[in-house]
């Protein structure tokens, strides 16, 4: 009897033994500004969707083992790229994601090139990384100033707002945020009539918007995010910009940072986003897991964290039909072959210069008395369907793309 | 109408005014690190920490007790300066004998622990905090729309910076001030409690840069970096005026802010490292600062 049952475990050991010779093992690094202007946009909330992303796969893969880790870029491009080859060669870490500030997207992204692991841009936004700064180890997931400046901007210019003056973050995400706005401005029939560029993190705003008031253009257009978006339109408010008149454009306007304003600085803001939390059930039920495990109150998951879940769901997807997560650039084109499905985008595609493609949302920030709960912050404007949200792939300049 | 160097006249009034607005910030801050120098000899690095936490104070005392702008212009840096004097009972009074250094490490260690708990419980979005209805709108000045909180906040430094001065300059208590900060001995041999009277110049500090930080919270996004990102600023003023000056740091507080401005409308990408180009010129023509003593 004795020696059936230590033949019999003796057997289960050794079965298991034979399931683990298949196991896949990834290390994943979530790389965030996790303390500067930035960190309530990607930053801990990221980290968290990741992990969320991690538990939902492993759960119906057993086969897959995948370690997490995170670090903190504090928007400095030479800090981003060093903790890029730390992770890549010291602590063999296979795909990077998130990345808030395109200085540092960009750093990292020519670093993920060189050796061959995977980048995936979740917090980032300019177009220029699925353009001709691309790379076959890159992907932009949630979105890209191209986007920003065609949905909010030609919005606008499309319901009047045909005179812009520029309010511009003065290194790479401002100055692609305002070149393809200033584009889509002109491509609709408006005109640029003036621009400042700031330095980034400004406090006060004050001087520029007295010289975006000389202006007299009829749209204000925050070329910035997060502190100096939130700093802009707070000033904006005292100054009496929009009781004279003119209006603001917040070109990159995130769920965070509407809270941060409160609803009676910030209503009638028109912005684009790719992902609502309050839009459909499948976003509600997420969004409820998101905030128990980030454990801090009265806080609400933006785009930019719900594409660290989805793009982490999808890169795992393609390492397990792989079954392995060495060669970056295979796995970017498995990537890119196989359709993405995940419960917060739904249907998508990753097209051949590294860009996901999925609908984008024209929001319009509710005014107080319309918000009916807490984070009941947008309407739905409009919705731009997924071949028209983003830059036709001709159009991008992309190395890989030929012809 | 005429115009200076491709600006309009009125456009250039107008940055000059903000400028000041922007001026009274830094003076106020620079006084308050200016006193704590001058009369304690500690580099308090936490200045910034400080001036988040009169902001941040402001925010909690309207959400949880309703108290509205006015009385946590007052309520906001008492609390925070009863915080400061307890860190100088705790923390501080073991340094004063030490190189400078140690106080600068002691004060910068706090305010990044400060500010790292203000992130981890606020997040760095920052909180809503609206303009006093009393000073909502603005008067149009012709060159300029000037916002009644701008005005006020010129006003109000204005008088704390000289109320401030006229006390340390002018008053018996500021000279007992003076004398025990040069000879706390002989000062203690007279019979005045030396000790005491430095916990509540510390904590008179740091009440003015809470009072800054309510000021502050209207028109800035109040958020827990919002102090590290001034503070940097604010000592290049104190250096450039003199460490231990008082009238140094209101004058080049003001002054600053004014060329600041200036910068803003003919270059305003370098606006945020000319204070740093006239630190540079200033400390090597004159290293004491503008209105610094040597010694």
């Amino acid at each position: 009897m004795r020696k059936t049952l230590g033949l019999a475990a003796l057997a289960a050991t050794l079965a298991c033994g034979g399931a683990n010779a298949q196991q896949v093992n990834v290390k994943i690094g979530v790389l965030s500004d996790m303390s500067s202007l930035y960190s309530d946009i990607g930053g801990a909330g990221s980290v968290v969707a990741a992990k969320l992303a991690i538990a939902d796969f492993t759960a119906k893969n057993p086969g897959v083992k995948v370690e997490l880790t995170s670090g903190d870029h504090q928007n400095k491009p030479d800090i981003g790229s060093q903790k890029a080859n730390q992770w890549y060669d010291v602590d063999k870490v296979d795909m990077i994601i998130d990345t808030p500030n395109s200085g540092v997207a960009l750093a990292v992204s020519q670093v993920t090139a060189s050796k061959n692991k995977i980048f995936i841009v979740s917090g980032a936004a300019a177009s220029d990384l699925t353009g001709p700064k691309c790379n076959a180890n890159t992907i932009h997931w949630t979105y890209d100033t191209w986007m920003l400046a065609n949905g909010t901007g030609k919005a606008l210019v499309k319901t009047g707002g045909d005179t812009w003056f520029f309010l511009t973050a003065d290194y790479a995400f401002g100055h692609a945020l305002e070149r393809d706005t200033a584009a889509a401005v002109e491509a609709n029939g408006g005109k640029v009539v003036g621009k400042v560029r700031h330095p980034l993190n400004t406090n006060d705003f004050s001087s520029f918007l007295l010289q975006a008031q000389a202006s007299k253009a009829k749209i204000i257009g925050l070329a910035n995010a997060g502190g100096d978006t939130i700093n802009a339109i707070k000033s904006g408010a005292e100054f009496g910009i929009v009781k004279g008149g003119q209006k603001f454009a917040g070109l990159l306007v995130f769920a965070s940072d509407v809270i941060a304003l409160g609803l009676p600085t910030a209503q009638g803001l028109t912005l684009t986003e790719t992902w609502y939390w309050d839009m459909n059930d499948a976003n509600r039920a997420w969004t409820k897991r998101w905030q128990a495990e980030r454990g801090a109150a009265g806080k609400f998951p933006t785009m930019v964290q719900a594409g660290v879940y989805s793009g982490v769901t999808h890169y795992l997807k393609a390492v397990a039909a792989l079954k392995s997560a060495a060669d970056g650039k295979a796995v970017v084109a498995e990537m890119k072959k196989t359709p993405t499905d995940d419960p917060l985008f739904g249907k998508g595609t990753v097209r051949a210069d590294g860009r996901k493609l999925h609908p984008a949302y024209l929001f319009e920030v509710k005014a107080p008395s319309e918000s009916k709960y807490p984070g009941d912050i947008y309407k739905i404007r409009a919705t731009i369907p997924a071949e028209e949200a983003f830059r036709p792939l001709k159009e991008g300049n992309c190395p890989l793309v030929s012809g | 109408m005429f115009e200076i160097l491709g600006i309009p006249s009125t456009a250039l009034f107008g940055q000059l005014l903000i400028g000041l607005i922007n001026g009274s910030f830094y003076a106020l801050l620079s006084l308050g690190l200016a006193v704590i120098f001058g009369m304690l000899n500690i580099i308090n690095f936490s200045h910034g920490a400080q001036y988040m936490l009169g902001a941040f104070a402001a925010y909690l005392l309207l959400q949880y007790s309703g108290l509205g702008y006015w009385p946590a212009l007052i309520v906001a840096p008492v609390l925070v300066g009863i915080t400061g004097m307890i860190v100088e009972r705790l923390m501080l009074q073991w340094l004063y004998k030490l190189d400078h250094l140690y106080g600068l490490l002691l004060t910068f260690g706090l305010a990044l622990i400060i500010e790292g708990v203000a992130r981890n419980y606020f997040g760095s979005a920052g909180l809503p905090y609206t303009v006093p209805e009393s000073l909502q709108g603005g008067r149009n000045l012709g060159f300029m729309f000037l916002p009644n909180y701008r005005a006020w906040v010129i006003v109000a430094s204005l008088a704390i910076c000289i109320g401030t001065w006229f006390v340390i300059e002018r008053t018996r208590l500021g000279a007992y001030l003076r004398a025990a900060t040069e000879n706390p001995t002989l000062v203690r041999a007279f019979g005045i409690n030396v000790p005491r009277m430095i916990t509540l110049t510390y904590g008179f500090g740091v009440a003015l840069a809470a009072f800054a930080g309510v000021m502050a919270a209207p028109i800035y996004n109040v958020s827990p970096q919002m102090g590290s990102e001034l503070i940097i600023v604010v000592f290049a003023v104190v250096v450039i005026g003199g460490m231990g000056s008082i009238l140094g740091a209101i004058v080049t507080g003001f002054g600053l802010g004014v060329i600041e401005g200036l910068t803003k409308v003919f270059f305003p990408e370098a606006s945020n490292t000319v204070i740093f180009i006239i630190m540079a010129i200033v400390l090597l023509v004159r290293p004491a600062g503008l209105f610094g003593r040597r010694g």
